[in-house]
């Protein structure tokens, strides 16, 4: 039907008992991109991304995922599909080539081109030296680039990645994701969720969610751009009493201290946020700084995950 | 043929996994060896050694005499003599023997005159083997040399075992123990297995691969069955060489029961494992088939002597049916067309709990 999107939902909805973990998701993703899903822990990311594969049932709305219908056909969707969970969900008991020569025969690779695939994904990976290690002996690094591994290893058209670098140090957050660019660039739709601001930041395109509803969705620059707030950035002496200062002005959103500035969010429709800003600064008899910022993207999350009440303050 | 190919694949993980899994190895090997020793040695209904005590009030030749056969029979050990039958009394209820026995002391006349017992028993009855033991002793004939002239003591009963001349336990116990140990390892395996890979994180690794639900359990029970049958070997091989317990029907015969039993045992335990949400859960199911499997499949008490409830649970445990077609093939010399129905129960069973395992095992999280 499309060859525009990987993904179009339409509704999805999860409820698990009184809790509804996913409430009328609306989601169109492009092929050959990398969308992120960006928000807290309980924000229903990975139970999207269940459903998208088929491993729970949406109590309402319903997926087309590679023009396949979840839930409908979920057994011809798998061999097309990569997934990599949240929890190392491979065999620890067996060493790294096991693991992949298991996966392998499980996805039917065709068995003459298994072990060139096998080696070659040693070696992208940097595993070489540990294939005949005990998964389960890894570290939180390895353990991640070996699940990429398994996950890719028959070339799937799409890869859902739920919270990948959660469990791993920087440099190797850095490694994992110079190699979904790579997988992007070879026409891989990837799905890939995180909590990680700077993540998001490097996705094509992402959505926001929150308690199971998406707040927003688009690229990183569309979303800065619409989040219908002045973002003034405001420098103190005194971070601490300015933040309560600046907190009772009626028309601010929001306050977020970071160091000794202060990220403020002041709805569109006031006019002279930096001057608002410095008047009650100086009623308050605090030496201050403000000044205009474009907003980030951690400013936008706050944006959008406002509760409305306050939104519309 | 991708079938077939997927089943191999999980099958060879299911064996590498096992392979590093001393435990669960060592449980394959160590858990029958020691059964059998347990239950040859431990579980004796051949009781010896009984601790009693004599109260000899006749003290003449023949009750001398009488004693004498009594401690032959090593079935009593004489440890404590006693002047009067209250003295045995007390001794009864100090718990210091098991077994009284009163010699009045008019035995002599009584032996000769044949009409009134001779000697009394006093036995604590609060144990039901003890009580077999008295009962055995009273019809035990007694050959008494009285002067000259034999004089036979009334026998009231002739017993002729059959099947098992010599009354030894273990010939009866190793055929049932067969089942017992079979039924304890092969349900625990599969039980645990899915759980297992449940509580590791692995089934939403393996439910997102193309792998079907059937090939999955398929893969996951031949291996087993494999073990099952190295199990039985090592059962019959101990069997053999420390209780000397024959097979006396065809070993084809008992093998082909003995796979219909591991495939309904083995299916089972996957049904087990897609109901219990942790090990934990799986270990304490599996003990909850086991019991009965001991106590109401004619493993520790006859069959027809349970009571009839009793017998209908009995009924629907595999190991009952397993049983009486090994104590039919070993020790009888039974064909296996004789016990087809039982044989026949087993597999109907294996099918059963197969297709319900595949029916629960779902390939979702919820």
């Amino acid at each position: 039907m499309s060859r525009e999107f990987a993904i179009e939902a339409r509704g999805l909805t999860k409820r698990f008992g009184d809790l509804v973990a996913v409430s009328q998701l609306d989601l169109d993703v492009p092929r050959g991109e990398i969308y992120g899903f960006l928000g807290p822990n309980g924000s229903g990311k990975s139970t999207t991304i269940r459903m998208l594969c088929g491993l729970l049932m949406p109590s309402d709305g319903k997926a087309l995922v590679l023009d396949t219908e979840v839930p409908g056909d979920a057994r011809r969707l798998k061999p097309r599909i990569g997934y990599m969970t949240q929890k190392f969900s491979l065999f620890g008991d067996m060493t790294v080539l096991e693991n992949l020569q298991f996966i392998a025969e499980i996805y039917s690779y065709p068995r003459r081109e298994r072990a060139t695939r096998i080696e070659e994904l040693l070696e992208r990976y940097s595993l070489r030296d540990q294939r005949r290690q005990l998964a389960g002996t890894m570290s939180g690094g390895q353990k991640q680039r070996l699940a990429l591994a398994c996950a890719v290893l028959h070339r799937p058209e799409l890869l859902l990645l739920d919270e990948p670098t959660s469990a791993v140090d920087p440099q190797s957050r850095r490694d994992f994701w110079s190699a979904l660019f790579r997988l992007a660039e070879a026409g891989t739709t990837i799905l890939v969720s995180t909590h990680y601001m700077d993540e998001a930041e490097r996705c094509h395109r992402l959505a926001i969610l929150d308690r199971g509803v998406k707040v927003a969705d688009g690229t990183p620059t569309e979303l800065q751009a619409g989040t219908g707030m002045h973002v003034v950035e405001v420098t103190s002496n005194d971070p601490y009493h300015a933040q309560l200062v600046i907190a009772d002005i009626a028309a601010v959103a929001s306050v977020t201290q970071l160091g000794v500035r202060l990220r403020v969010l002041i709805p569109d429709s006031e006019n002279n946020p930096v001057e608002l800003v410095e008047d009650a600064m100086h009623a308050a008899n605090l030496d201050t700084h403000a000044e205009l910022s474009t907003a980030s993207l951690e400013d936008v999350f706050v944006a959008v995950t406002l509760d409305p009440q306050s939104r519309a303050a | 043929m991708k079938s077939l190919s997927r089943i191999l694949a999980v099958l060879r993980k299911e064996v590498r996994q096992l392979r590093r899994d001393r435990l669960t190895f060592g449980m394959v090997v160590g858990l029958p060896v020691m059964q059998m020793l347990l239950f040859g040695y431990a579980i004796n209904t051949d009781v010896r050694n009984l601790e009693a005590a004599v109260a000899d009030q006749a003290g003449t030749h023949l009750s001398r005499q009488f004693v004498a056969e009594l401690a032959q029979t090593q079935v009593i050990d004489i440890v404590d003599r006693a002047a009067t039958p209250e003295q045995l009394e007390t001794l009864l209820r100090q718990g210091a023997i098991s077994i009284g026995v009163y010699i009045p002391p008019d035995f002599d006349r009584r032996v000769v005159d044949g009409t009134r017992a001779a000697a009394h028993l006093l036995v604590d009855g609060s144990d039901p083997t003890i009580l077999g033991v008295a009962n055995q002793l009273r019809v035990m004939p007694f050959g008494f040399d009285a002067g000259g002239a034999a004089v036979a003591a009334p026998q009231a009963l002739e017993v002729r075992p059959y099947y098992n001349p010599e009354r030894r336990t273990p010939v009866n116990i190793v055929p049932g123990l067969m089942g017992v140990i079979l039924t304890m390892t092969m349900i625990l395996f599969t039980a645990v297995a899915i759980v297992r890979e449940r509580e590791r994180g692995n089934l939403e690794l393996l439910i997102n691969t193309p792998v079907s639900s059937l090939e999955l359990m398929i893969g996951k029970v031949v291996p087993y069955i494999l073990i099952g049958m190295v199990q039985l070997a090592l059962i019959l091989a101990v069997g053999r060489l420390l209780f000397d317990v024959p097979v006396r029907g065809s070993v084809v015969d008992l093998y082909l029961a003995a796979m219909a039993f591991i495939a309904a045992n083995l299916s089972l335990g996957l049904f087990i494992s897609t109901a219990a949400r942790t090990q934990f859960q799986a270990t304490q199911i599996t003990v909850f088939i086991l019991l009965p499997s001991i106590l109401l499949s004619g493993f520790m008490f006859p069959f027809k002597g349970m009571p009839e409830v009793a017998q209908w649970l009995g009924e629907v445990l595999p190991n009952t049916h397993f049983i009486r077609l090994t104590r039919g093939i070993m020790l009888r010399d039974a064909a296996l067309g004789e016990l087809l129905g039982e044989m026949a129960y087993l597999v109907g069973f294996a099918a059963v709990a197969m297709t319900a395992a595949a029916l629960r095992f779902t390939k979702r999280l919820d």
